[in-house]
């Protein structure tokens, strides 16, 4: 074999390498074609510090069930004095924490998750603001005897009246006092 | 902010106010410098006179303690906080004076510039190159009910120490060879401005509660800006997660925090994509950080572009794909930032909930 053949198959065979390095997806990772896509969104708001763990848990259950992406959405609330577009910074420090505990619990279970921030004069203005912008498959609420903790029993009508998406309402569970909070995020955040 | 800018003249003309809503105020100590202009705005209040003290074979002049908590008025006036004492008297500081002052029941108006701040001295001997020997512990200006700063643009302080308004004639050549370099003005001014802003900022923070009239007070009150953040996002879910840490980050700094998409020349959007990037607006909007979008084929290159222009200190990226192909013999973009932005932190934000060990219970 003379050394020009030679040097003419190490180079074809670095051409493959390079080309197979861009063609093969790296590190044995499913292709993305592959990997199922989750159709389906399950969108569960919030409007505290806090969020009971039953809703957390069913709309894990129900995610993967119908491989579903679970979208929690903080609803922060304007005051009247100031304009709607205002930065809400201090409501935002207690929702942010909880958006990464939530995240993190879904992710770390497999649930593809993608948050959301609604912005209204009430919680249910904000619920509706995000509503008109994008269509949930189903919105997994838990109701609450206290209205400061979350929506209230007429934004929970208004919910099953007005909005075309699957509600799933959790009766109220006063014997199971377990929620999910800020203080679940793992690391500082 | 330095000798000579007016500090002494305005705890006076504070005292003359005060006098004038009927308090009883009186000076408890004065140091005009021999600056006439200071000794006219101390007349009609009242001065308590020094004490005499002596130490090995000198007779010095100093503050008679004594005779202020005898004299008990409501509103004391004493010239130079930092200032040290002659040994023998009551404290070594002056501060030390004023604490007791206060502790009798007396408000105190005091003077000091930001070089004899202890925490700032170090870094003012480096900018100026001159150390300043008298300091005080910043918790003293920290306790301060109110905090007001006297500022003069260094070229209005050069005229009036040329004018002798703040140095006699013999002294005004070395101050101007010395301290008194545009300079030296120029970056103590700085300090002071951020000083006191600092200082207005961690009061604001404690006033702040949750609420409705604790998100009127925050959306109102500017934050001093020292430090500036840039996250750099893609309309993709995960993106959400790295602008709430970098908020995060944001808010322990007390800095401003922008967040650039570098899009493509001609990218097309899917559905998904879109509505990832309006959630990313309305999440930018509802934290108070500013959104910007670049159209660019040389990522690197349009955010250098924008760190210079926004004057960035911190990135944060998230955890990259893996790189494919000839992709893979390119630095990968931390690095291509750090070379291309020394000075400028640099920091990946990785996903928590893929540590070993992260689901929670």
């Amino acid at each position: 074999m003379s050394p020009f053949t030679v040097i003419a198959i190490a180079l074809a065979t670095m051409l493959l390498g390079v080309a197979a390095g861009y063609w093969l997806p790296p590190h044995g990772r499913r292709p993305r074609s592959d990997r199922p896509r989750p159709v389906r969104s399950i969108l569960l708001p919030f409007t505290g510090e806090a969020i009971s763990r039953r809703s957390f848990e069913a709309a894990v259950r129900l995610a993967k069930a119908e491989n579903a992406t679970i979208m929690p959405a903080f609803l922060a609330r304007v005051p009247m004095n100031l304009p709607l577009e205002t930065a809400l910074p201090v409501q935002s420090a207690s929702g942010m924490p909880l958006l990464e505990a939530i995240e993190q619990r879904a992710s770390s279970q497999g649930i593809p998750v993608d948050s959301r921030v609604g912005r209204g004069r009430s919680a249910r203005d904000a619920l509706r603001g995000l509503l008109e912008q994008e269509h949930f498959d189903r919105i997994i609420v838990s109701a609450d005897e206290d209205p400061r903790r979350g929506l209230s029993y007429e934004d929970l009508r208004w919910l099953l009246e007005r909005v075309p998406a699957e509600i799933l309402i959790l009766r109220p569970a006063p014997e199971d006092t377990r929620l999910i909070s800020s203080e679940g995020v793992s690391g500082h955040f | 902010m330095a000798a000579g800018v007016g500090k002494t003249v305005r705890m006076l003309a504070e005292g003359h106010a005060e006098l004038m809503a009927g308090r009883d105020v009186v000076i408890g100590l004065l140091e005009t410098h021999g600056r006439a202009e200071t000794a006219q705005a101390a007349q009609g209040l009242e001065l308590l006179p020094r004490r005499t003290v002596r130490y090995r074979q000198s007779v010095m002049q100093e503050m008679d303690l004594p005779a202020i908590l005898t004299r008990s008025p409501e509103l004391c006036l004493i010239d130079e906080l930092a200032h040290t004492n002659v040994p023998g008297v009551e404290h070594a500081k002056r501060y030390e004076d004023v604490e007791q002052v206060l502790q009798a029941g007396i408000d105190v108006l005091s003077t000091l510039n930001v070089q004899h701040l202890e925490s700032l001295n170090d870094h003012i001997t480096e900018l100026s190159g001159v150390r300043v020997r008298e300091t005080i512990p910043d918790s003293i200006l920290g306790r301060a009910d109110e905090v007001v700063l006297i500022d003069l643009t260094p070229e209005t302080l050069l005229d009036r120490l040329r004018a002798g308004k703040v140095y006699p004639a013999e002294r005004i050549d070395a101050a101007l060879n010395n301290f008194f370099k545009i300079e030296n003005l120029s970056a103590l001014r700085e300090v002071a401005l951020r000083q006191v802003a600092e200082e207005v900022g961690a009061k604001r923070l404690t006033t702040v509660q949750v609420g409705a009239r604790g998100e009127s007070l925050a959306a109102q009150a500017p934050q001093a800006v020292s430090e500036r953040l840039l996250a750099l996002i893609e309309p993709h879910p995960d993106a959400q997660r790295l602008v709430r840490r970098a908020w995060r980050s944001a808010q322990r700094l007390g800095a401003e925090l922008d967040l650039l998409w570098v899009r493509k020349p001609g990218e097309a959007l899917t559905a998904e994509q879109e509505r990832s990037l309006a959630a990313l607006r309305q999440l930018a909007s509802v934290l108070g950080a500013r959104m910007l979008e670049e159209e660019s084929d040389e990522l690197a290159g349009a955010v250098v572009d924008v760190a210079e222009r926004r004057g960035t200190t911190y990135i944060l990226v998230g955890h990259s794909r893996p790189a494919r192909g000839l992709a893979r013999m390119r630095l990968p973009l931390p690095q291509r930032l750090m070379e291309l932005l020394p000075g400028v932190d640099v920091r990946i934000v990785a996903d928590r909930a893929m540590r070993p060990g992260a689901e929670a219970p």
